[in-house]
């Protein structure tokens, strides 16, 4: 059945082939243009330059020189990796694959005229537009923070230089001194990533703070792998973490940064560190192409095309598709299925089915390691969930040390995947 | 005779010479070597039932001419080595779980070594005490049948759906702690992600992956990772 499936998908992509403007070799080649070299992006632009042997010419847009990866970042804090493990460049893109780097910001899209403008003052055509942007916050999610607040009270929600200081104020934290995290309403990027935050920033203070505290503020009634994070923090944290639900007046939170306070329904409460998430919503640069709708961007499940421009693209995180969660497995699965969607309209390329995977682990102490995963396909609607799994609480420790295991070498598999 | 097996008969005189120290081993170690012996299992199995998977069971390994497993498909390297008669001993063992491609050119086995030599002295010590247990007791593992082992794959699509593999299993051949899926015989990947499949075998990503796989998905897979060459 599913062979009859693939043929008859295959002969349909070559009547679109046949029915769309014939493209033309030579001179110029088709060119694609990736903004955000994260998961999603350096993955696509890797798959495009790779499989399509130098017949699309493909320029990846990203700012940062050396990016470091919001997986992981968690096991950074908790002291499992230095911070350099989790920094990537993109050498191996531009000699290997001819990819073209730019790092600079892409700040406009003229979608008629198929043009990207650059800070730094360049543009880019194109003929096809991937964006990846990831996420940023909306405005006045949680009252009294805004960007300007980011280093007193910083958010580490995109990793790097924000990373390094919220680790450095959990170092210097006071003996006995509490950590604060305001947890993100639904959805956001990485639904597991809060709670193993906390567990590593556990892990961390139970060795050098014993005394201190962890109050999570949460705007939500459950979260992702709830039971497992919970079972884990009784396990290993016992009475070091409290979380106030929406119930308790986790959903009505104020802050006030130059006071180093939290106001939770009312009443203020002195904090140490502060890390605020506040809510998400597509890179800006997706809102600027004009292909969102509300916060995120709408796309197409079969190809991850935009809804609203036929020659955009968006992935991950940005994207708005159905099941999937925003997550930087989720991004580099999506990637694949846009590659091969935007090989087979600039060349020749088969088209076969979508199929997508999403694995999110997490480390909840030394060696605890806890998954869950699912399998999507792409239907007309949405990109929905096949099967899944979920790590079982009351495992053995040799069946979480392996899952953590397994994790580190998943790490150097989409991380290659990614970088070449 | 073509000149890695002269190399080859070089270095496995030598080795027989140098390495005299390989007896004598405490139950501990033994039972380190059982641990390291993970590395193995992805591959090969060893003990009561042991099939041929991606590599040939390991029963009754001591003193078996090289490439000698029935039914196991063996590169030419260790062909030609069986024609010569070669056994395997524990020497010879070592020198080649150290460096497996350096030291018989043209191997199948795609695993890198193993640099430690009490980790070596450990898993050989391992798989010659459980070889020895369990004489007569290997089976062919051949429980698919023919119609599924012999459809043939569409490289084009493996090498699209390999991409969803690539997010774990790296398309180098690398193992960072994920196991190498390239290079495999072509019969042995179709057999290895029918059990997983079928629920024979136990992983949840890779049950999860491989049941929405039809056997032509299968059958791509199997030739598309069988023609990476790394």
């Amino acid at each position: 059945m599913k062979l009859n499936r693939r043929h008859f998908i295959s002969a349909s992509a070559g009547i679109t082939a046949a029915m769309s403007a014939p493209v033309v070799f030579g001179a110029s080649r088709p060119k694609v243009v990736v903004i955000g070299g994260g998961a999603g992006g350096a993955t696509a632009a890797r798959y495009i330059a790779k499989d399509s042997k130098g017949a699309i010419d493909v320029t990846l847009v990203e700012p940062t020189r050396s990016y470091y990866t919001c997986f992981f970042s968690n096991l950074y804090l908790g002291g499992f990796r230095d911070f350099d493990s989790i920094g990537h460049t993109y050498g191996k893109l531009a000699n290997d694959y001819e990819i073209n780097v730019v790092h600079d910001w892409a700040v406009d899209v003229d979608s008629n005229n198929r043009n990207v403008s650059l800070a730094g003052g360049g543009s880019l055509s194109y003929d096809k537009l991937i964006l990846s942007p990831g996420i940023d916050f909306v405005d006045g999610s949680v009252p009294g923070w805004d960007l300007s607040s980011q280093n007193k009270m910083p958010h580490s929600y995109k990793a790097g230089s924000q990373t390094q200081l919220l680790s450095a104020q959990i170092d210097n934290m006071k003996s006995g001194g509490t950590y604060c995290m305001v947890a993100p309403p639904n959805p956001f990027r990485c639904p597991p990533g809060p709670y193993e935050r906390v567990s590593m920033v556990a892990h961390k203070l139970k060795k050098s703070n014993p005394s201190a505290k962890i109050l999570i503020l949460d705007p939500k009634p459950k979260f992702s792998k709830q039971g497992l994070f919970e079972e884990g923090w009784n396990k290993h944290y016992s009475g070091m973490i409290e979380r106030i639900g929406p119930d308790m007046g986790g959903k009505s939170v104020e802050v006030k940064p130059d006071s180093m306070e939290v106001v939770i329904d009312g009443s203020s409460e002195k904090v140490d560190v502060c890390n605020v998430i506040p809510a998400m919503k597509a890179g800006k640069i997706a809102e600027i192409a004009g292909v969102t709708d509300g916060n995120w961007a709408p796309v197409i499940p079969h190809s991850m095309q935009s809804r609203k421009n036929d020659h955009i693209h968006v992935l991950g995180d940005a994207s708005s598709q159905g099941d999937m969660p925003k997550s930087g497995f989720s991004a580099n699965s999506q990637a694949k299925v846009c590659a091969m969607a935007v090989r087979a309209a600039l060349t020749d390329s088969k088209l076969f089915p979508a199929k997508f995977s999403n694995t999110c682990w997490s480390l909840v102490d030394t060696n605890d390691g806890i998954k869950v995963g699912a399998s999507y396909e792409a239907t007309d609607e949405k990109i929905a969930k096949v099967s899944g799994f979920v790590s079982k609480t009351g495992e053995d420790a040799a069946l979480r040390k392996a899952t953590y295991e397994e994790s580190l070498g998943w790490y150097s598999g989409i991380t290659s995947d990614m970088f070449g | 005779m073509r000149l890695f097996t002269v190399l080859f008969a070089l270095m496995l005189v030598a080795s027989i010479f140098l390495n005299v120290g390989l007896h004598n081993v405490s139950a501990t170690e033994i039972v380190g070597g059982e641990k390291i012996f993970k590395k193995c299992k992805t591959c090969h199995q060893i003990g009561a039932g042991a099939k041929n998977r991606v590599g040939p069971h390991l029963n009754e390994i001591g003193g078996r001419v090289v490439g000698s497993v029935e039914n196991f498909k063996y590169s030419n390297s260790l062909l030609e080595l069986k024609e010569q008669a070669i056994r395997w001993e524990k020497p010879m063992l070592d020198k080649y779980l150290k460096e497996p491609r350096k030291f018989i050119q043209g191997t199948n086995m795609n695993f890198s070594g193993i640099t430690d030599e009490l980790e070596r002295k450990k898993i050989i010590e391992f798989i010659w005490q459980v070889s020895e247990s369990t004489q007569g007791s290997s089976v062919q593992e051949n429980s698919l049948p023919e119609e599924i082992l012999s459809i043939a794959g569409d490289r084009d699509y493996g090498e699209y759906l390999s991409s969803e593999c690539a997010t774990c299993h790296q398309a180098s051949g690398k193992d960072e702690g994920i196991p190498s899926i390239t290079n495999w015989p072509v019969k042995s990947f179709i057999i290895a992600l029918h059990a997983y499949k079928n629920g024979n075998r136990k992983h949840p990503i890779m049950e999860m992956i491989t049941k929405r796989l039809s056997n032509e998905e299968i059958a791509s897979l199997a030739i598309f990772f069988n023609s990476i060459n790394n």
